[in-house]
C-alpha cells in the first residue's frame, strides 16, 4: 500500500474539514455556513411556505389554534391564559429567536460573548448602569405577583419549547453567521428586555455636560442657553388647568448655592446617551369631532428603524381577552393596541430620572464612602464578562445607598479626574412591574380599568392615551416620578450626605391627566406635560415642543375626522418648525452680499412650501442653513474649552431670535467686531452653500435624497440585511417624524365603532428572517405612507380568504 | 460506466448523511464510494468532486429558485461575491466538492491496500 499519499489525502482532508468548520475572525465557519443541508441555505424560505402545523406539548392545558392570514400576522385562539401566553412565546421564538436574545445580550451587557472584545466597553457600561441589578429587581416584583409569574412562564415556556425543538438547520441565519448557539429563555430575560426598553426611554441624561455649561456659563447664562420653559409651550394638558397643592413638601438644600448651582468641577466624560429623538406622537379624538361618532385613537412610538423589527403584530383571544395590537418579541401581552371595549396607545414621558452623585470615598480600594458624617462599607458586585476567543474580563463594581459607582478612573479612561467617583441614581433600579401594566389594558373593558392599569407604570414614564367604545378619551403622564425642587438632578449631585437625594416620589394621582376635555381631544408628542408655570413639581426643559404644536393646531381644526384624515394627519410633512423659524432667515440675509447660485438657493427657500416633502429641495436648504446657524451662533462659546457640551436646543436658539435679534450670543467672542444678527444669518448661508452645491451636484439635493432614511439590521455592519434610500419625507419636527435611522416605529389608527375599524403599519415585516418574503414585506408600505387594514378575527371566520395557515396547538 | 455509478453514489450517500450527520457527512460518504467502488486514484477524485459538486450545487440552485434568490442576493453581498447568486452556488459546490474530492482520493488508496491484501 501506498501509505504516504494515503496519508497525506487523509490530512488534508480532515485539514479541510477543521478548517471550514471553525470561525476566522468575522468569517463564519465556511463549510456549515454554505452545506445546502445545514446552512444559510436552509433559512431561504420558499416564498409559497405555508406555516401549518400540528404541535403538540405537554405544558398546555386545551386545544388552541393559531390561524394566519396574508401579512403573516397570527390570530391566536386559546382556552386559557397561560396557553395563550405559552404560543406567544412559541411564535416570537420562531420568528423573532435571534433579535430577542440578542436584545436581552445588549441590555445585559453581554454582546462580547458573541461579537468579541470590541464591545467590552459597550458591555461594562450596561453593568455599570447596574442593568443586572435592575432587571434582577424587576424579576422579583413580577414573580410576586401571582398573575404575572404564571403569564411569565407560559411565555417562558413556549420559548423554550421552539428552542428544544428546532434542528440546527432551523437556525436562525445571525447564529450561522456569527457562530454561537441559543440558550434557554428565563423570566430573567423578559425582566431584561423591559430594562433596555427602559434604558432607550428613561436612561437620558446630560448631567456631567451640563455641570461643565454651568462652570463656564455661570447659572444665568446656562438658564438662557438650557431654559426650563418655553415660549412657545402648549403642553400635554392644557394650559389653564388648576392643578391642586403638591401634596408633598420638598425641600430645597441649604447648601444649594454654594455647592451645586456655583461653579463645582468640571469633568471630560462623555456619557453614552440614547438616541434623544426616542420620542413619538399620540391623540385621541371625541365622537363629536368624528365622522362615526365614535372616539379614534392614533400613535406612532419613535424608535430606532431596525430589522427585525422591535414590533411584532398579532391578535391574541382567549375567553376572558381579545387584544390585538403590538407585541414586544422579549415579553408577553399586547404593548401599544386595542380590544373589544378600547383602546390605548403610548408616548415617552420624558422625565429625568437618572442621576448622578459625585462620592468620596476614603482610599482608592473604595471599601469606604462618606455619608452622613460617617464611613459606610461598600458593597462590591464583581460582574464577569465573557469575550469570544479571549479571556474574562472581570469588573468590579461598587454600589452605594445612591446606586452604582459608574464612572471612576477605571471606567471613564481618565476622563474622571483622581478620586472622583460618580454614582448612578436611576429610577428604574427601583423595583417594579410593568408587565401588570399591559396586562391590565389587554383585558381593560374601561376608564377605570385604564386608570388601574397603567399605575404599575412606574418606569419608563409614558404617556397613556385611552379611548372607549362608550365614547371616553383620557390621557396620563403616568410614571413613578421623583419630586424635585428646581434644578435638582440637572447638575451632578454632591453625594455626601442625604440632603441631595430624591426625597420623596410625586403622588400617582398629581401626574398631569386629563379626561374627555372641552376641545374634544386629548394628545401628547413629548412635549412639556403640563404649564411649567402651573404644575406645582419642577419638570426640567428636555422637551421638544413643535409636534405636539401643530397636532394641536390641525385637531383644533378637524371636525367630522374619518381613519382617513388620521392617516394624512400621522403622515403630515409639513414644518411648524420652519413656518416660525424661516421669516428670520429672510429678514437677516444681506441679498446684496450673496453671490449668483447663492441668490438662487436662497429664492428656492423663500418660496419653499413648508414642507418636508421627498422632492423639496427647500427642506434641505433650510435644515442645512438653520444647523449652520446654530453652529455661527453658539460655536464660539461652546468650544471656547475642550470639554464636552451639547447643543442648545434648536427652540432655545428660535425663540431668543424671535423674542431679541441682538441675543447676546450673536456676537462670536473671538473677534474684535461685534458681530449682528444679520452677520450671522449671511455668514451662515454662505457656509451652508458649501454643503448644498456639493448636494446638489451628487443630486441629493431634494429632501428624500439628502436625508436618505434606512433602516438597519440590529448589527450595523450588515448592510445586506438591511433596506436603505428609502424615499420618505417628513422628519424632526413634522408629526411624521421620519429621520435618517429612526422614526414611526409602528403607526396605528383606531376608530372605537362597533365592529373596530382599525389600521397599521410598521417599518418591518412579521419575519426575522432575512431569507423570508416576509422580512420586510411592510417596509415599502410605510414609506409610502399607506396602512394595512388591521383584521379582528372572530371565531366565526376559521373559513376566511384572508386565512393562509394554521398552526394547531395540542397536549 | 463506474465513474458515472461512482458519482451518483456518492451525490446520493452524501444527501443521507446529510439527514444524520454533520455537514462534513460527505467526507465519509465519498470516501465510503472510492473505498467500494475501483477507479484509479485520480479518477476517484474526480469522482467525489463532482458527486458533492452536483448534489450541493443542485441543493443551492433548487432552494433558491422557490426562494426568489431573496436570501442568496443578500449573502452574495456578505461573502464578498459582489451579489453574484451564480457565483455563490458555484462557490457553495465547490467547497464541498473539494473535501469529498480529497475524501475519495484518501479511499482510493484504501481500496487499493485492501485489493493488494486479498491478492
Amino acid at each position: 500500500m501506498k501509505v504516504v499519499p494515503f496519508i497525506v489525502s487523509l490530512v488534508i482532508t480532515i485539514a479541510l474539514i477543521v478548517c471550514l468548520d471553525r470561525q476566522w475572525g468575522t468569517v463564519p465557519p465556511i463549510g456549515r455556513f454554505v452545506s445546502p443541508q445545514y446552512g444559510f441555505w436552509q433559512n431561504a424560505e420558499s416564498v409559497d411556505e405555508n406555516f401549518n402545523a400540528s404541535l403538540i406539548f405537554p405544558e398546555l392545558h386545551d386545544k388552541s389554534t393559531v390561524y394566519f392570514d396574508g401579512r403573516l400576522v397570527p390570530h391566536v385562539f386559546a382556552e386559557n391564559e397561560t396557553d395563550v401566553y405559552f404560543i406567544q412565546g412559541y411564535l416570537h421564538a420562531k420568528f423573532r429567536l435571534w433579535q430577542m436574545e440578542f436584545q436581552v445580550m445588549a441590555s445585559a451587557g453581554r454582546l462580547s460573548e458573541v461579537v468579541g472584545d470590541k464591545t467590552i466597553n459597550y458591555d461594562r457600561r450596561k453593568r455599570r448602569l447596574g442593568m443586572g441589578y435592575a432587571a434582577e429587581k424587576a424579576l422579583q416584583e413580577m414573580e410576586n405577583d401571582s398573575t404575572t409569574k404564571a403569564e411569565c412562564d407560559a411565555y417562558t415556556a413556549g420559548v423554550n419549547a421552539y428552542i428544544s425543538n428546532m434542528k440546527e438547520s432551523e437556525l436562525p441565519i445571525e447564529y450561522k453567521l456569527l457562530n454561537y448557539k441559543p440558550e434557554k429563555w428565563t423570566n430573567l430575560k423578559t425582566a431584561f428586555f423591559l430594562k433596555y426598553m427602559s434604558l432607550e426611554l428613561a436612561g437620558g441624561e446630560n448631567d456631567f455636560e451640563y455641570t461643565n455649561a454651568k462652570n463656564i456659563f455661570g447659572l444665568k447664562d446656562f438658564e438662557l442657553l438650557y431654559p426650563s420653559s418655553q415660549d412657545s409651550v402648549d403642553p400635554i394638558i392644557p394650559k389653564g388647568y388648576v392643578y391642586p397643592k403638591p401634596g408633598v413638601n420638598i425641600v430645597t438644600p441649604s447648601t444649594v448655592d454654594s455647592l451645586y448651582l456655583a461653579k463645582t468641577d468640571s469633568t471630560d466624560i462623555v456619557p453614552a446617551n440614547p438616541d434623544p429623538a426616542n420620542g413619538s406622537n399620540n391623540w385621541a379624538v371625541g365622537g363629536k369631532k368624528t365622522k362615526s361618532g365614535r372616539p379614534i385613537l392614533c400613535n406612532d412610538p419613535h424608535l430606532g428603524l431596525n430589522l427585525p423589527s422591535i414590533w411584532f403584530e398579532m391578535q391574541l383571544t382567549t375567553p376572558s381577552m381579545n387584544v390585538y395590537g403590538a407585541t414586544f418579541p422579549g415579553a408577553p401581552g399586547v404593548i401599544i393596541g386595542f380590544n373589544d371595549s378600547c383602546a390605548f396607545g403610548v408616548t415617552n414621558a420624558e422625565r429625568d430620572v437618572a442621576d448622578f452623585y459625585e462620592m468620596k470615598f476614603k482610599d482608592e480600594t473604595m471599601k469606604e464612602y462618606w455619608f452622613n458624617g460617617e464611613w459606610k462599607t461598600t458593597d462590591f458586585r464583581y460582574d464577569t464578562i465573557r469575550v469570544k476567543g479571549k479571556p474574562d474580563v472581570i469588573d468590579t463594581i461598587a454600589y452605594t445607598v445612591f446606586g452604582p459607582v459608574m464612572y471612576d478612573r477605571k471606567f471613564s479612561e481618565n476622563a474622571a479626574p483622581k478620586n472622583k467617583y460618580y454614582a448612578f441614581r436611576w429610577k428604574a433600579h427601583d423595583a417594579s412591574n410593568e408587565l401588570k401594566c399591559f396586562n391590565g389594558l389587554d383585558h381593560a373593558k374601561n376608564y377605570y380599568d385604564y386608570l388601574n392599569s397603567i399605575k404599575n407604570m412606574h418606569t419608563p414614564g409614558q404617556n397613556f392615551v385611552f379611548a372607549s367604545k362608550s365614547g371616553d378619551i383620557a390621557i396620563w403622564d403616568q410614571g413613578e416620578f421623583p419630586a424635585k425642587w428646581k434644578h435638582q438632578g440637572d447638575f451632578i449631585m454632591p453625594g455626601t450626605d442625604s440632603s441631595y437625594m430624591w426625597q420623596a416620589m410625586i403622588p400617582q394621582d398629581e401626574n398631569p391627566h386629563i379626561m374627555n376635555p372641552e376641545r374634544g381631544f386629548v394628545s401628547s408628542a413629548n412635549q412639556f406635560p403640563a404649564d411649567p408655570a402651573a404644575y406645582p413639581y419642577y419638570l426640567g426643559g428636555n422637551y421638544p415642543p413643535y409636534r405636539g404644536f401643530i397636532i394641536n393646531r390641525f385637531l383644533n381644526q378637524m371636525s367630522s375626522i374619518t381613519a382617513e384624515d388620521m392617516m394624512k394627519l400621522q403622515t403630515e410633512n409639513f414644518n411648524v418648525f420652519a413656518e416660525m423659524a424661516r421669516p428670520i432667515l429672510i429678514k437677516y440675509m444681506n441679498d446684496s452680499l450673496l453671490e449668483e447660485d447663492e441668490q438662487r438657493y436662497f429664492d428656492t427657500l423663500k418660496t419653499w412650501n413648508l414642507r418636508n416633502d421627498v422632492d423639496e429641495k427647500g427642506a434641505t436648504i433650510f435644515e442645512v442653513t438653520w444647523d449652520c446657524l446654530a453652529k455661527a451662533i453658539f460655536s464660539d462659546e461652546l468650544t471656547k474649552t475642550k470639554l464636552p457640551m451639547v447643543y442648545p436646543y434648536e427652540s432655545t436658539l428660535l425663540e431668543a431670535l424671535l423674542k431679541d435679534s441682538s441675543y447676546k450670543f450673536v456676537d462670536n467672542i473671538n473677534t474684535d467686531k461685534k458681530e449682528t444678527l444679520r452677520d450671522d444669518v449671511t455668514a451662515a448661508f454662505k457656509t451652508a452653500v458649501i454643503t448644498l452645491r456639493k448636494a446638489d451636484a451628487d443630486g441629493r439635493l431634494r429632501w428624500g435624497k439628502y436625508k436618505d432614511t434606512k433602516v438597519s439590521h440590529l448589527v450595523p455592519t450588515l448592510t445586506a440585511f438591511s433596506r436603505q434610500h428609502l424615499p420618505i419625507g417628513g422628519g424632526t419636527n413634522c408629526i411624521n417624524a421620519a429621520k435618517q435611522t429612526h422614526g414611526p416605529s409602528w403607526r396605528m389608527i383606531v376608530e372605537l365603532t362597533d365592529s373596530t375599524n382599525a389600521y397599521g403599519v410598521y417599518p418591518g415585516g412579521q419575519s426575522g428572517n432575512p431569507g423570508s418574503p416576509y422580512y420586510d414585506s411592510f417596509v415599502d408600505t410605510w414609506a409610502a405612507g399607506k396602512y394595512f387594514p388591521l383584521w379582528v378575527m372572530g371565531q366565526g371566520d376559521v373559513e376566511d380568504k384572508r386565512v393562509k395557515s394554521k398552526m394547531v396547538f395540542g397536549k | 460506466m463506474k465513474f458515472i455509478v461512482s458519482i451518483l453514489l456518492t451525490a446520493l450517500l452524501s444527501f443521507v448523511s446529510g439527514l444524520y450527520l454533520p455537514w462534513w457527512g460527505i467526507a465519509l460518504a465519498a470516501f465510503l464510494v472510492a473505498v467500494v467502488v475501483p477507479l484509479r486514484h485520480g479518477i476517484s477524485f474526480i469522482a467525489g468532486f463532482a458527486g458533492v459538486f452536483l448534489l450541493w450545487g443542485g441543493l443551492a440552485w433548487w432552494i433558491d429558485t422557490a426562494n426568489n434568490s431573496i436570501l442568496s442576493q443578500k449573502i452574495a453581498q456578505v461573502l464578498p461575491l459582489g451579489g453574484s447568486v451564480v457565483a455563490l452556488i458555484l462557490v457553495t459546490a465547490f467547497v464541498g466538492a473539494l473535501v469529498a474530492g480529497f475524501a475519495a482520493l484518501a479511499g482510493s488508496y484504501v481500496r487499493k491496500a485492501v485489493v493488494e491484501v486479498e491478492e
